[in-house]
């Protein structure tokens, strides 16, 4: 089977509100062009696409299929395009590459939160039958999530200040993050709760956005970089979606898909966590040590873009590889409540 | 469903926006587990089911969660239990339980393995902690849905504080009949947005115009214009100012009634290709007998009196025939 | 080409119904993937993963409901996908099933499309309109009827050979006992006695709305020797997207359908599909969808692929029966359609499709499509490896 490598990735501004479309066809024009500058391919190279976004952020049904049209598919295109965030669409595209039927693919996720009410809207994601005709929202659910933690002695409140401060600390030299003032821990455990046990630095910010990535099997990758990143290993698992049956302070399917990828070591991983804790309880469950590099894009506390921020993570870890300041790096995508589905993947230079 | 008018933009140039409200009372049958479940609750009864690994669920799952085998054997629990974590909701949303603010809580009742996610009505987050003991607050007359549990309280809570919400609308079912089916509405609203390019279209559709734009690669007229032509990636740029008058290339003639519709059937659903585009858009076509519609048909736009035009194709109210001879066949075959 | 060799080890689905009131979501699609992993002869800690299919989530009210799914789809601790290609989905989520196999990543695979359509009402759905556009869309009939007119036109067909198709269909689908739609004897005048609803489009020609689900496991080269009587094979896939609209656009003959087809005939090494395909199951919602994708397919040169159906080659003991299931005008659950077509393909070369085997069923085609006929999806089967 084909080794597949990351050859490109380009992403749109994260903003609190774009005045663009829910199908993100002003998000994705710009980015589009842009990788295919910085790759040097156009869209007559590309041998697969496949994206990722979501109905019920835009309030409409098939609201994906008008994104097609920010690609020009005309002469068609072999498209796919999975309801999850963009990270599960690159695991698509990976395996499109793995079979040899294809040896380039451009891999896309938008979503514009803006649209509704992003943590009520997220409700929907719980059982149809006895819990979400309770509305419980996003932020709610993590709160319980935090909380036992805690009260486990697990983690601490300045623990998930840290990581809110080292994410805006980072965030500060990323152009496209949305949240980029520097603050210090104090200040930030100064702030009343919000949503008890969380403050306001503990919930990613509310963003529309897009992302781009470009795949390409590692023979052809050598042709289009200097620094191709290959992908050595990508894995996926889900949980139970019975909230109050698992133990809501692990990961378990982070575990084993990490086992799975063949984790190991790394200098950097970018770990998509939406709120403080979550990125706690993800660097156990990957066994991240002290010395390795958390998210130097300031990662979704500094810009949250639904159904492309899993994506960008996979981006942000293989530009390390692809700028050549890291060797071996690690990105990690989540879906559902609570942490329910987590993807890991671990890129190595070629 | 429903849609309201529209917002005022900041300025004259900003895309337009409007309010879409969406929803739809959901209409779930629950089978025989969940049945089992609901149907009790409008005993003020509470079941959880028994696990593969012996552990009780509650609220009860259909399939094992290590074994995804389907699990059966129910367990009554209490309608009281101990909270094993919690948030404070300071600001609840439309549906949630409270409308106060209230606590979330993963609550294991006594007799259960695991937690129920329910709210916790306590008043404020100095009532709550994680370990106090709490109860359920029954609706005044269960339906046999999960809103029949209104909230907890705490164990030692005085009687309740506000009135009870109304219970969730209930399916039609027969005498005596169990419930087999729960109502969920689920309304959400969407800020619609149309696109910089869609917007300077229906601005000019409000002064009486039909705008157009040229996709500067290709060079088709498009109408409404793009914010990607559809075949080269490109916003359309070059404005064009089109007729009102075109031709109908294909139809159909709607007589179905359905959920939702705006026009009263029997009506005539054409693709109007107006004179210098390079593509056709759905309108109405009146003004003739439905069986006199044709493909080729010579249309012009009645529109709406002028103090009545918004930023809407709808200012046109439809198309009817000119009288002019019909187009020719080769002439417009290839925008079928 | 490094793909591995992989096939379909067992299929399952539901009875399809307007309302399946008797179960919930987790328990409808229960019904099939039990009766997919039982025909499979499989057993839950066989299944590496699982891949799950269906239309947009507006229709259950439900927001990527393969989560709150996870423990009734036996994926709770393995990898879970989600597909979302609108129509065509049922097809392209098999086909990404498929995939896994292909790329060695995984030897069996369960594979799931479902819609509940009562949890709602599609028409609904699918007519929610937007402030600023023009209420004229009148769901699926309405956006279709236009082009099946085109379609009338452009190839002279006679009118009565939408009521032929919707007349066979029914008819095999009352040899199905899993269909929903079972009307033995309907005949091409009481369909086009039958009510006139998106002229040129009458009701005897529309699918139904339907509650319905359906599965199947698919695996690799040792799995499928495994097999007693014999896997369906994976001979050639494809999948091809084009926009909804554009300046010049076929939208009765798509061009991505058309390049679909070439490539699956292709890599299939298949020259002349209609001598050496021997049963189809074709995504024909509307009857004259028919006749339509005959051509598009390329089993008929454009223009008379309503000869073909005119002459009764379509029907069960004709040169190419089509939809011997009943296809999608027998029953449509509108995410698992797809998957349903690709399912029966499969049966048909196992030998196990029961009163609508095709005699001698050696090579099958399951097609899918969806939104305006723009997104493609089908996968040729066989009884030998390729």
């Amino acid at each position: 089977m084909k080794d597949v490598a990351v050859v490109g990735f380009a992403q749109a501004p994260n903003v609190r509100r774009t005045h663009g479309t829910t199908n993100g066809v002003e998000m994705l024009v710009p980015v589009f062009r842009e990788v295919f500058d910085r790759t040097g391919l156009s869209k007559q190279d590309i041998g697969f696409w496949c994206s990722g976004s979501s109905d019920y952020l835009a309030g409409r049904a098939f609201s994906f299929v008008a994104a097609v049209d920010a690609i020009g598919a005309f002469p068609p295109i072999h498209e796919s395009h999975v309801e999850m965030d963009a990270a599960w669409a690159l695991y698509e595209a990976w395996l499109k590459i793995r079979t040899g039927e294809v040896d380039t693919a451009l891999v896309y996720g938008f979503g514009k939160s803006s649209a509704g009410t992003l943590r009520r809207v997220l409700a929907l994601q719980l059982d149809p039958y006895v819990t979400a005709p309770l509305w419980p929202d996003s932020i709610g659910i993590a709160g319980l999530q935090a909380r036992l933690g805690l009260e486990a002695g697990l983690w601490s409140e300045k623990d998930m200040a840290e990581v809110a401060a080292r994410s805006r600390a980072d965030a500060a030299g990323n152009p496209y993050a949305q949240v980029r003032e520097p603050v210090e821990v104090a200040e930030l455990l100064d702030a009343p709760v919000v949503a008890d046990p969380l403050r306001a630095h503990d919930i990613a910010p509310v963003t529309d956005g897009a992302a781009v990535v470009v795949l390409a099997s590692a023979e052809r990758a050598r042709d289009l970089v200097e620094r191709p990143a290959v992908i050595t290993g990508i894995e996926h698992r889900v949980d139970s979606p019975a909230l109050g049956s698992r133990d809501l302070t692990r990961s378990p399917s982070t575990e084993a898909a990490a086992r799975a990828a063949g984790a190991g070591e790394v200098t950097v991983a970018e770990l998509h966590a939406p709120f403080t804790h979550q990125e706690l309880i993800l660097r156990e469950a990957l066994g991240l040590g002290a010395g390795v590099r958390i998210n130097p894009s300031g990662g979704p506390l500094t810009g949250n873009p639904m159904f492309s921020a899993g994506l960008a993570r996979i981006g942000e870890a293989a530009t390390r590889i692809l700028d050549g300041t890291a060797e071996r790096v690690l990105a990690h995508a989540t879906s559902g409540p609570a942490l329910q589905q987590n993807l890991v993947a671990v890129l190595e230079r070629d | 469903m429903s849609a309201a008018g529209t917002e005022a933009p900041e300025t004259p140039e900003a895309p337009l926006s409007a309010p879409l409200e969406v929803g739809f009372d959901y209409t779930r049958s629950v089978g025989p587990v969940l049945g089992e479940f609901v149907n009790a609750l409008r005993e003020r009864r509470i079941l959880g089911v028994r696990g593969s690994d012996g552990r009780v669920h509650v609220p009860p799952v259909e399939y094992d969660p290590g074994t995804a085998r389907a699990l059966t054997e129910f367990v009554a629990v209490a309608d009281e239990g101990t909270v094993l974590s919690w948030s404070w909701n300071a600001e609840p949303l439309d549906g949630q339980p409270v409308t106060r603010p209230f606590a979330w809580a993963l609550i294991r009742l006594d007799g259960a393995d695991t937690a129920l996610l329910h709210a916790v009505d306590a008043g404020s987050p100095s009532a709550m902690r994680t370990g106090m003991r709490v109860r359920a607050r029954w609706a005044d007359e269960p339906v046999g849905h999960i809103r029949d549990l209104v909230s907890f309280v705490p164990a030692d809570a005085s009687p309740e504080p506000e009135p009870a919400p109304p219970s969730p609308p209930v399916a039609e079912r027969g005498e005596g009949e169990p419930v087999s089916t729960v109502i969920t509405p689920i309304t959400l609203r969407i800020q619609h947005s149309a696109s910089p390019e869609e917007s300077r279209y229906l601005r000019a559709l409000a002064e009486g115009r039909l705008l157009g734009q040229r996709c500067p690669v290709c060079g088709k007229v498009y109408i409404p214009p793009r914010g990607a032509c559809p075949v080269d990636g490109v916003p359309t740029e070059e404005e064009v100012d089109l007729p009102d008058t075109g031709i109908v290339t294909t139809f159909c003639i709607v007589n179905v009634p359905f959920l939702g519709q705006r026009i009263k059937p029997p009506y005539v659903a054409a693709y109007v290709l107006l004179d210098g585009a390079d593509i056709a858009f759905l309108h109405l076509v009146l003004g003739c007998a439905a069986e006199e519609v044709r493909m080729g048909l010579r249309v012009r736009a009645v529109w709406r009196p002028r103090e009545e035009w918004s930023t809407t194709l709808e200012n046109i109210t439809h198309f009817e025939p000119t009288g002019e001879p019909d187009a020719p066949y080769e002439s417009f075959a290839h925008h079928l | 080409m490094a793909k591995q060799l992989t096939a379909v080890l067992g299929t399952g689905q539901t009875h399809h119904r307007a309302k399946r009131t008797d179960v919930s979501m987790p328990g409808l699609i229960r019904e099939a993937v039990d009766r997919a992993l039982e025909d499979a002869q499989v057993d839950w800690p066989d299944i590496d993963a699982v891949v799950l299919g269906k239309a947009p989530d507006m229709f259950e009210g439900v927001m990527m409901p393969e989560l709150f799914l996870a423990d009734a789809l036996g994926a709770t601790g393995k990898p879970l996908l989600r597909v979302h290609t609108a129509g065509s989905v049922g097809g392209s989520t098999a086909l990404v099933a498929a995939t896994l196999i292909q790329a060695g990543v995984h030897r069996r695979v369960l594979t799931v499309a479902y819609e509940k359509q009562s949890e709602s009402n599609a028409m609904w759905a699918l007519s929610i309109l937007p402030p600023f556009q023009m209420p004229v869309g009148a769901g699926a009939g309405g956006y279709f009827a236009p082009h099946v007119r085109s379609y009338i036109r452009r190839s002279g067909a006679p009118t009565h050979v939408g009521a032929i198709v919707a007349a066979k269909d029914r008819r095999n689908g009352a040899l199905n006992p899993y269909a929903h739609l079972r009307q033995p004897d309907i005949t091409v005048e009481s369909v086009q006695a039958s009510q006139m609803l998106w002229d040129p489009i009458r009701y005897d020609e529309t699918c139904p709305s339907s509650d319905g689900a359906c599965a199947m496991v698919l695996g690799d080269e040792a799995a499928g020797d495994a097999v007693p009587g014999g896997a369906a094979w994976l001979h050639a896939t494809a999948m091809r997207t084009e926009p909804t609209t554009f300046a010049g656009r076929d939208q009765v003959n798509p061009q991505a359908g058309r390049d679909a087809a070439a490539a699956l005939w292709r890599d299939a090494g298949i020259t002349d599909p209609m001598s050496e395909v021997d049963v189809a199951e074709i995504y024909v919602p509307f009857s004259w969808f028919e006749p339509m994708w005959l051509e598009n397919l390329g089993f008929a040169p454009e223009g008379e692929g309503w000869k073909v159906t005119e002459s009764g080659e379509t029907a069960l003991g004709g040169r190419l029966p089509v939809n011997p299931s009943g296809g999608v005008l027998s029953s449509n659950p509108i995410g698992a359609s797809g998957m349903l077509r690709f399912s029966e393909a499969a049966k048909q070369v196992m030998g196990r499709a029961g009163d609508y085997q095709v005699d001698g069923a050696r090579t099958a085609l399951g097609h899918a499509y969806g939104g305006g006929s723009q997104f493609f999806a089908m996968w040729l089967v066989g009884a030998d490896k390729p």
